[in-house]
């Protein structure tokens, strides 16, 4: 997950929107509704502080838990802005082979995206009351709640049916087969992938809802994912979020404010080539299952061994502070490891050179029909700047020794190249499609 | 198959190549120590007598194991299908009802008892390679290696049993571990994906379970009689539930089961898995 200590939340704002700007995002019918909530100081509170730093200045702006963050700019937002409450990711398939009518999808997709991001209803409305409304309605009068809508496509993208083989890039392709692998086909894939993140569910939902129906002939659905974090609300103090484990997760991720550590861990540079991926990022979705019954009924001494971390504090083992570096050479006093060598953060943080910027969320879809048991984990969603060089040695040592893998299974893979952001009058994927 | 190192080991088996190839120089062989000993516990008498009668239940298993497997090996290399066939799951069980002790010696479960998938297509060996080919291409040819390196790999878990130090914690872990292997893959039939044996599975760690609950019992119902009586009944529940699928000697063919009585079992699993893993109240001071 990311550097959620950049996202803390800060009581009352002192954001504030213009009536226009009000007026823009409630689009139409929700106008008194929303203002009413603005005069009662209820609805824009949230963070004063900057967090969606993207590098743009538009983005600095960004502030509060219900603002939106600018859909056009010179990186897709929902990479290194910091994680929102909500995930509703989708995996899409072409069913068209035309180049011209995907470049007509990613166009229509694009101004869609700007829209809702800003926290509009998509389209026009008409007149004619005998037309099905052009928006679906269920996000009428709700602020934009931070919502990001990042686009990537799959390496299916690149076969035959668009002739677009010779463009992709080298080291993209399909994961290689890791030990312990689970893998249904119903969770894997896709030509594309489309993460939207939002401080709303419903708002997040009603995104991929709309995309997808504007892809109706075009692309349809062939997985889809909700997920979870706490929210803002319930931890104000922005402290680093806990999996369904019970285990803090993402305290070693990489700070997204560092400009040079993302350029040299998450932005594709134009050393790297092609140049349609020039400030795109690459991303690995991996649907990890948590056997949590399995886990509940594991000793705290056990858990705490599993992950190399102390379950309250989140700190390394034998240490105090979450933070606290990893003495991975330090011994207990029977001269073992303090950080087991099979733990989970040991083998994750290896020799320390390679970083990857994770940013999953939990995940919960009810019960598993065979076993009775929870159907939950972790919706692993990480970035980088080459898969190949970052995310595989990184999960080949895991799937071979993390004693985490008694306790979760890899059910679900895709891996998706995340395109550079688009310019307004543009759209997302253009340098590849144009 | 869970790769599963809890376990105390002699220092005599320490040189044995530990579960997988590629760590790094500073992995240790086996990482079973707790970063803070909380368990460490006086250890009574009648603990040392559990622990002692496991160690020897233990033995026995893996004797029996070994003479298994030398026929079951014999049945394949005479290139007798149906036999093996019979042969195989009987024999897995004496594996699976200690299979936490055996699961602490390395690479040597793996080899035993890896799954597809589980390692390298390479290094692929032991009991599912050949089901594979005893239920998917219905012959024993080309089994013979793996055959005899079964047969040697079980010969080498009877030699190695005899080194490892069983403690008290190391009997309740192993006992809620034995129901987390069933929970993990036999409930949702993954263990046995060509023979379709699961149950097999199931009712030896069931078994070898109850036998550590037995051995800890008299211990237990000193320290909270209430509980000792919730896991036998909950023990007594299971096994009801499993006698449904007994056929002869054996069990039913897993994928016979509708999908509402795998449910109930995994359910009856979790049920007794939950007081049975508070017997960690008996290494309290």
């Amino acid at each position: 997950m990311s550097d959620t200590q950049n996202d803390k939340q800060q009581g009352k704002t002192e954001t504030k929107l213009s009536r226009r700007e009000v007026l823009k995002m409630a689009g139409v019918g929700g106008v008194s509704l929303l203002l009413g909530s603005v005069v009662g100081g209820s609805v824009l509170e949230g963070s004063g502080l900057t967090s969606a730093l993207t590098g743009s200045s538009d983005t600095k702006k960004a502030g509060g838990s219900q603002a939106s963050i600018p859909f056009y700019d010179t990186v897709q937002a929902g990479i290194v802005t910091p994680s929102q409450d909500f995930l509703c990711f989708a995996s899409f398939d072409l069913v068209v082979n035309r180049i011209e009518d995907v470049r007509k999808l990613f166009r229509e997709w694009t101004e869609a995206a700007a829209q809702m991001a800003a926290g509009q209803p998509v389209g026009e409305e008409s007149s004619n009351a005998f037309l099905p409304p052009k928006d679906t309605g269920e996000a009428a009068g709700l602020l934009p709640a931070r919502t990001t809508i990042t686009f990537g496509v799959g390496p299916s993208f690149f076969d035959e049916r668009l002739g677009l083989q010779a463009k992709r890039p080298a080291s993209f392709k399909v994961l290689p087969k890791f030990p312990g692998d689970s893998l249904l086909e119903e969770w894997c894939g896709g030509d594309i992938g489309v993460q939207v993140c939002a401080n709303d569910l419903q708002v997040a939902f009603h995104a991929i809802r709309n995309l997808t129906r504007i892809a109706r002939g075009k692309a349809v659905l062939r997985w889809m994912q909700e997920g979870f974090q706490r929210t803002g609300a319930a931890n104000p103090a922005g402290e680093t979020p806990r999996n369904l484990l019970g285990f803090k997760d993402g305290t070693g991720n990489p700070n997204v404010n560092d400009r040079e550590l993302m350029n040299s861990h998450v932005w594709v540079q134009p050393s790297d080539g092609p140049s349609w991926m020039e400030n795109g990022s690459y991303m690995v979705t991996r649907r990890i299952r948590m056997r949590i019954e399995v886990w509940d009924r594991s000793s705290l001494q056990d858990q705490e061994t599993t992950f190399g971390r102390h379950r309250a504090s989140g700190a390394p083992l034998g240490e105090q502070g979450e933070f606290d570096p990893l003495a991975l050479d330090k011994k207990d006093e029977n001269g073992k490891l303090a950080i087991p060598a099979m733990s989970h953060v040991r083998l994750s943080h290896g020799d320390g050179s390679v970083k990857i910027l994770r940013r999953s969320y939990s995940y919960s879809s009810g019960m598993d029909l065979k076993s009775g048991q929870f159907d939950a984990g972790l919706f692993f969603v990480s970035y980088q700047r080459n898969i190949a060089t970052q995310f595989v040695p990184l999960q080949e040592r895991l799937a071979k020794q993390d004693k985490l893998n008694e306790y979760i299974v890899h059910v679900g893979s895709a891996v998706f190249a995340c395109f550079p952001g688009a310019k307004k009058g543009g759209y997302i994927g253009e340098g590849l499609l144009s | 198959m869970v790769r599963r190192l809890g376990y105390a080991l002699a220092t005599g088996v320490l040189g044995f190549t530990v579960v997988l190839t590629g760590c790094s120089e500073k992995n240790e062989a086996v990482d079973n120590q707790p970063a803070e000993n909380k368990g460490a516990v006086e250890q009574n008498e009648s603990l040392t007598a559990a622990t002692d009668a496991y160690k020897t239940y233990v033995i026995e298993q893996t004797d029996l194991f070994v003479q298994s497997t030398e026929q079951f090996v014999d049945a394949v290399k005479t290139g007798d299908v149906k036999k093996a066939q019979e042969l195989y799951a009987p024999t897995r069980m004496f594996y699976e009802r200690i299979e936490p002790i055996a699961e602490s010696f390395g690479d040597l479960d793996p080899n035993l008892d890896a799954r597809e998938g589980d390692v390298d297509d390479k290094e692929w060996r032991g009991f599912h390679r050949i089901e594979k080919s005893l239920w998917i291409d219905q012959q024993t040819a080309g089994q013979e290696g793996y055959a005899d390196q079964l047969l040697s790999d079980s010969k080498l878990l009877r030699a190695l049993v005899e080194t490892v130090e069983v403690s008290p914690d190391v009997l309740i872990s192993g006992a809620v571990g034995l129901l987390n292997e069933v929970s993990s893959s036999k409930v949702v039939g993954e263990e046995e994906r060509y023979s379709h044996t699961d149950l097999y599975d199931f009712a030896a760690n069931v078994e070898g379970a109850e036998k550590i609950f037995e051995l800890l019992k008299p211990e237990l119902e000193k320290k909270d009689a209430a509980l000792a009586s919730d896991i036998k009944g909950k023990f007594e529940e299971l096994d009801k539930d499993l006698s449904q699928y007994k056929v002869g000697d054996g069990y039913m063919i897993y994928t016979d089961l509708k999908q509402e009585q795998t449910k109930k079992l995994s359910q009856l699993i979790d049920a007794l898995a939950e007081p049975l893993s508070q017997m960690g109240t008996v290494l309290e001071a």
